[in-house]
């Protein structure tokens, strides 16, 4: 990871490296610890290998994402070629180590070709997809409204309108999703207050329908899509606007055809924040959708912790993976690119 | 942007505003409900908060919750910090694509898969699963929020004082210590606190990768909710609300005073100089 030849610039940002030692923190520890022999070797041993403070530094949390976020995955697509069978653990080894040195690999596509035969899992993938899609819109129709109200209000009060969409984002999703329950069931509040008011006769099923999923992802992902909507309208370059205004084009056709194009940034990261995560969701589909809703993480769910069958449930992973992988790389360009053009 | 409300802005506001914090509202109002019944209102009574502190189990998730959230979220702040410094400051680095992947990817990554595969990476490697397991499974997705926040800090905020401090002969690390960290204190702190709500919450990473004795307050709060509404868990749910809420409003007050007294000072140090 060491870059050969540092520049200078990388140079100077190599933290902890050995001229440090006189002052800092860190930098203080290490000359009190240069002192014992053992700690000098080993610092003169690492640097002789070519290894810098500066890739010490980024080994840290490389080193931990590539075992915990990255091996855990090339996990799963080992498993999702392995066979169920009854032990601990309930799967069959991809390799198995035989007499006279040989070894046996023993794979099987098995589970794949189930998931495709099979019109549940399909079904299931579909489904997320357009519940997620359909709820993304949804939002993004809600939440655009919020953010540009927030924008257009007085200064002073910008604080606390960005403080009331993020407290929501902070407080447990369980139990949002968990306060919608009480809401929308048969005997529930919403449908006491249309009934006192008139509006029904009959109470609504509402609970444990695919709408009631839609109710709950849009609430529970509202701040991510306001948040970066809200980002976004607030650098607008407001003489656009004006200059939109004088040449005599109306409010709602300048909101079209200036607003709306420039904020597609803030638009498109709001909706892959929602997507992405919509389409695995489990608590939402489970605890306000039916027995007839289908979503993708539902089905893992089940798959995993009823029936126990690891090396399926692997396999419905790797699919949901790659049907995500897309819209997940074009997520991660855009962070980064934000992130260069800033800096 | 133009200031001056029309009625659209207004409305869309309050109707938002509204959908956002209705549901809250009245869990809260129903968790101080005397009937057990969710939609009749029964008088005033504090008696499910009773209740609750004399149910044991819930009382140790609550504790193995709080212990699991507060040593994830140190954790994940060194780790994530460190990463964000290095995603805003270190340039170019062989593998600098994968790493700023690892550290996106996790925040949309659906919570089913993330859950899967860290737990079928323990049952390799043979790890017990409990309390370590769970806390490793949440220094790792809060990491990554923690690496955000910094780096968006880190990208706004003047680099040529830590120039400066390095051209006048302070080593990497003590400018680190003594000019950066001091300016991006605040987002390490959010950084903190989003961590520690962020394990609070969790429930579908915790079920996969915890084990016996390790039952954490979502878990147990999803059990109990598979049954039904109870006055209850209202009860549960209105104290970690308010909880999460008093440290959240506390902490951005606090960063927003210390941002006006910088951003006072920066104007005062301009005018004099």
């Amino acid at each position: 990871m060491a870059q050969p030849g540092d520049s200078e610039t990388g140079s100077k940002i190599a933290f902890m490296s050995g001229r440090s030692a006189s002052a800092g923190a860190l930098a203080g520890l290490h000359a009190r610890l240069l002192m014992f022999p053992p700690y000098k070797i080993l610092c003169a041993l690492l640097k002789r290998l070519g290894f810098s403070g500066r890739s010490a530094v980024i080994a840290i949390p490389y080193l931990w994402l590539l075992a915990f976020f990255l091996a855990p995955f090339l996990i799963v697509l080992k498993i999702s070629f392995a066979e169920v069978q009854v032990a601990m653990p309930p799967y069959t080894p991809l390799v198995t180590f035989i007499e006279d040195g040989w070894i046996a690999f023993h794979a099987t596509i098995g589970n794949y070709l189930f998931l495709l035969e099979d019109s549940l899992y399909i079904n299931s993938y579909l489904s997320s997809l357009k519940i997620a899609a359909v709820s993304t819109l949804l939002t993004l129709a809600i939440g655009y409204p919020i953010a540009y109200g927030m924008v257009r209000a007085p200064r002073r009060w910008r604080f606390a309108l960005l403080m009331l969409v993020i407290l929501p984002f902070w407080t447990s999703f369980l139990i949002r999703v968990y306060a919608w329950i009480g809401i929308l069931k048969k005997e529930g509040l919403l449908n006491l207050a249309l009934m006192n008011l008139g509006v029904i006769n009959e109470p609504l099923t509402i609970l444990n329908t695919d709408t009631a999923v839609y109710i709950g992802i849009v609430y529970s992902y509202l701040p991510f899509m306001v948040l970066p909507l809200y980002a976004n309208l607030e650098k607008l370059d407001l003489s656009l606007l004006e200059a939109a205004a004088d040449l005599g084009c109306r409010p709602i056709k300048a909101f079209w055809v200036v607003t709306v194009p420039l904020s597609l940034s803030g638009i498109i990261a709001g909706c892959f924040l929602v997507f992405i995560p919509a389409v695995g969701e489990f608590v939402i589909p489970d605890l306000l959708g039916g027995s007839e809703t289908l979503m993708i993480g539902k089905t893992l769910w089940s798959e995993f912790f009823n029936n126990r069958d690891w090396p399926l449930s692997s396999a419905v992973a790797v699919l949901l993976l790659l049907v995500l992988v897309i819209p997940i790389v074009l997520f991660q360009r855009m962070q980064e690119r934000n992130a260069r053009a800033e800096a | 942007m133009r200031h001056g409300l029309t009625w659209f802005n207004i409305a869309s506001l309050i109707l938002g505003f509204l959908f956002l914090y209705l549901p809250i509202a009245l869990l809260i109002i129903y968790s101080f409900n005397e009937s057990r019944l969710v939609t009749v209102w029964g008088g005033f009574s504090t008696k499910w908060y009773g209740e609750m502190l004399q149910n044991e189990g819930l009382l140790n998730a609550g504790w193995v919750t709080l212990k699991v959230a507060f040593t994830a979220s140190c954790f994940a702040t060194v780790l994530g910090t460190i990463a964000g410094l290095i995603m805003s400051r270190f340039g170019t680095f062989h593998g600098r694509t994968l790493f700023s992947g690892m550290i996106y990817a996790p925040l949309v990554m659906p919570e089913v898969i993330t859950g899967l595969s860290l737990l079928l990476m323990f049952v390799a490697v043979a790890l017990d699963r409990g309390f370590v397991t769970v806390t490793i499974a949440h220094i790792t997705f809060s990491m990554c929020y923690v690496a955000v926040v910094v780096q968006s800090r880190l990208v706004s905020f003047d680099r040529s004082i830590e120039e400066a401090a390095m051209d006048l002969g302070s080593p990497p690390a003590r400018t680190f210590f003594q000019i950066t960290l001091p300016i991006i204190a605040p987002a390490v702190v959010a950084g903190w606190l989003l961590s520690f709500t962020l394990s609070l919450d969790d429930l579908v990473i915790a079920s996969f990768t915890t084990g016996p004795g390790a039952t954490t307050l979502p878990m147990k709060i999803y059990s109990q909710v598979r049954l039904g509404v109870t006055p209850e868990i209202n009860a549960v749910c209105t104290i970690l609300v308010g909880l999460v809420a008093t440290g959240v409003l506390a902490a951005s007050l606090i960063t927003r005073r210390q941002e006006m007294k910088r951003e006072s000072e920066e104007r005062m140090a301009a005018a004099g100089g």
